[in-house]
C-alpha cells in the first residue's frame, strides 16, 4: 500500500545532510512554517536555501537563518532590515538575487527537466554581468540554469495518502512548481483526506512528486 | 512662477485609469499603481497579481479578511466573480509571455529612450529588492510608469536623458504619468500628452532632464 504520511516533524526532516539545496515555498500564505522550524531542529548545516524573499525579523525564514545552518540563500527579495539583510552584510551569508520570474522558471526548469533557458529577463541589467548572453529574435537574452534542489518543503491545504494536493486560494505560488524540482519533497497539510477524496481534475499538484506528507492541523 | 496644483497619489492614479480600456488584462506594481483599481469603476477589467491571481477585487472589510488570499505586496485582497487561480510559474509565464496587456510600475528614473530604473539606488547597494519588475518590464505589451515628476529631497529631475540607477529593462516604457504631466516615450524622446491646468511648458520643462516635444 502506498502510503506517504509520515507521523512526526522528525521522521519528515529525517536525512536532510549538510550542504543540502532546500527550496521553501510561500508567498505570505503558503509558507511551510512547520518544516521549516523542523528543518532548523534537524540540523543540517551549511544548507542552500531557495524562496522568494529573505522575510523580516522573525518568522520562518527569519528564525531558520537565525541558525548560522544556511551558507547561501537564493531569492527575490531582501531587505536590508531583516535577519537576512543583516547577516549577509556581516559576510555570514552569500546571497543570490534572482528577478521573481527567473526564480519561477528555473525552478520548474529543474523539475521538467529542461538544462538551460535563454530569456530577456535582467539581460540589459547589472545582474547580467559576466554572464552569457545572446541576440535571440533581435532580443537580448541572458542564459539561466535550472535549479535542481535535494529538498522541497510544501505547503498543502488538503493531501491524501498518494500524496495528491490541493492548495488553498493564493497559497498554492511556488508549492506546485517546487515540488516537481526536488528530489524529496516533503509536505506539510492542514487536512489528510481519503484517497478520492480530491477530484482527479481538482488536484493542483499530483502525489507522484512528492515523498512525505506531515499532517499539521491548522 | 505659473500656479498650478501637482496631483496627490490618488490623482496620479486616477488619471492612469482613465486611460485604461475595458477588457484589458493589467499588473499594479506596488505603491502609487496599486491605487489604479480604485478608480475604474463601470469597466471589466482583470487586474493580475504575480503571486498567482487573475481577477484582483475590491479590498475586504476587517472581518472579511481571508488569510489564504492577498497580493504580490502581501496585502489581504479580494476575488472577483470570475477570478482564477495559477502557481508561479503559470503566473510569471503571464508576465513573461506577452499576456498582459498593460503593466503598470513604479520607477525612480525614466529616460527618453524608455529605460526605466525602479529596483535599487547603487550597484553597489548592500542588499537587493528585485523581486518581479524586471519580467514585468520586459514582457507586458504596455508598461506605464506612475512616479512623482521630481524627487522629493532636492526637486531633482526624474525623466532624465539617461538613467543614473542601475535598469531595470532597456526601451520598454510607453508613457508616464506624474504628478503634473503625462508623457509619451516616443523614438525622439519624451512627448507632452497631458499637464494640470495652470502649468505652463517653461515650468514643465525646467523640472524635467530631458528635451520635450510639444505636438
Amino acid at each position: 500500500m502506498i502510503d506517504k504520511f509520515v507521523h512526526s516533524l522528525a521522521l519528515a526532516m529525517a536525512g536532510i545532510p549538510d550542504g543540502a539545496t532546500v527550496l521553501a515555498a510561500g508567498f505570505g500564505p503558503g509558507t511551510p512554517a512547520t518544516l521549516m522550524k523542523g528543518l532548523a531542529e534537524q540540523g543540517a548545516r551549511d544548507l542552500t536555501v531557495v524562496m522568494n524573499a529573505g522575510g523580516r525579523d522573525e518568522g520562518p525564514i527569519a528564525d531558520l537563518l537565525s541558525t548560522g545552518h544556511v551558507r547561501k540563500l537564493i531569492c527575490s527579495f531582501v531587505r536590508a532590515d531583516s535577519v537576512a539583510g543583516r547577516l549577509f552584510a556581516k559576510g555570514d551569508l552569500e546571497l543570490e538575487i534572482v528577478p521573481q520570474g527567473t526564480l519561477a522558471e528555473r525552478i520548474r526548469a529543474a523539475g521538467a527537466g529542461v538544462q538551460a533557458f535563454y530569456t530577456p529577463t535582467a539581460a540589459d541589467t547589472i545582474l547580467a554581468e559576466g554572464r552569457e548572453t545572446r541576440t535571440i529574435n533581435g532580443r537580448l537574452c541572458l542564459l539561466e540554469y535550472p535549479i535542481f534542489a535535494d529538498v522541497a518543503l510544501i505547503d498543502a491545504w488538503q493531501a491524501d495518502r498518494f500524496g495528491n494536493l490541493t492548495h488553498r486560494d493564493s497559497a498554492r505560488n511556488f508549492n506546485p512548481i517546487m515540488a516537481m524540482a526536488a528530489k524529496t519533497t516533503i509536505v506539510q497539510t492542514a487536512h489528510a483526506v481519503d484517497l478520492g477524496a480530491i477530484q482527479p481534475e481538482h488536484v493542483h499538484t499530483a502525489g507522484v512528486f512528492v515523498q512525505r506528507v506531515l499532517h499539521v492541523p491548522v | 512662477m505659473s500656479d498650478f496644483r501637482p496631483l496627490d497619489r490618488d490623482g496620479i492614479a486616477a488619471r492612469i485609469a482613465r486611460d485604461i480600456p475595458e477588457g484589458w488584462f493589467v499588473n499594479l506594481g506596488i505603491g502609487i499603481p496599486t491605487k489604479v483599481s480604485d478608480f475604474v469603476q463601470g469597466r471589466e477589467i482583470i487586474f493580475h497579481a504575480e503571486n498567482g491571481v487573475i481577477g484582483i477585487g475590491p479590498a475586504p472589510s476587517e472581518e472579511n479578511i481571508n488569510p489564504y488570499l492577498v497580493n504580490a505586496g502581501v496585502q489581504h485582497i479580494t476575488l472577483i466573480t470570475g477570478a482564477a487561480l495559477v502557481h508561479h510559474a503559470d503566473s510569471f509565464a503571464i508576465a513573461r509571455g506577452g499576456h498582459l496587456d498593460l503593466c503598470v510600475l513604479g520607477a525612480f528614473e525614466v529616460a527618453a529612450n524608455g529605460d526605466i530604473a525602479n529596483w535599487a539606488h547603487s550597484a553597489t547597494e548592500p542588499t537587493r529588492q528585485v523581486g518581479g519588475a524586471m519580467d514585468l518590464a520586459v514582457g507586458a505589451k504596455r508598461l506605464w510608469v506612475a512616479m512623482e515628476h521630481n524627487n522629493k529631497r532636492g526637486g531633482g529631475p526624474r525623466l532624465r536623458t539617461a538613467c543614473s540607477y542601475p535598469l531595470t529593462a532597456k526601451g520598454v516604457v510607453r508613457r508616464v504619468y506624474t504628478d503634473i504631466a503625462v508623457l509619451e516615450v516616443t523614438p525622439d524622446g519624451f512627448a507632452v500628452l497631458d499637464m494640470v491646468p495652470g502649468l505652463t511648458r517653461e515650468t514643465l520643462q525646467s523640472r524635467t532632464e530631458a528635451p520635450l516635444i510639444w505636438r
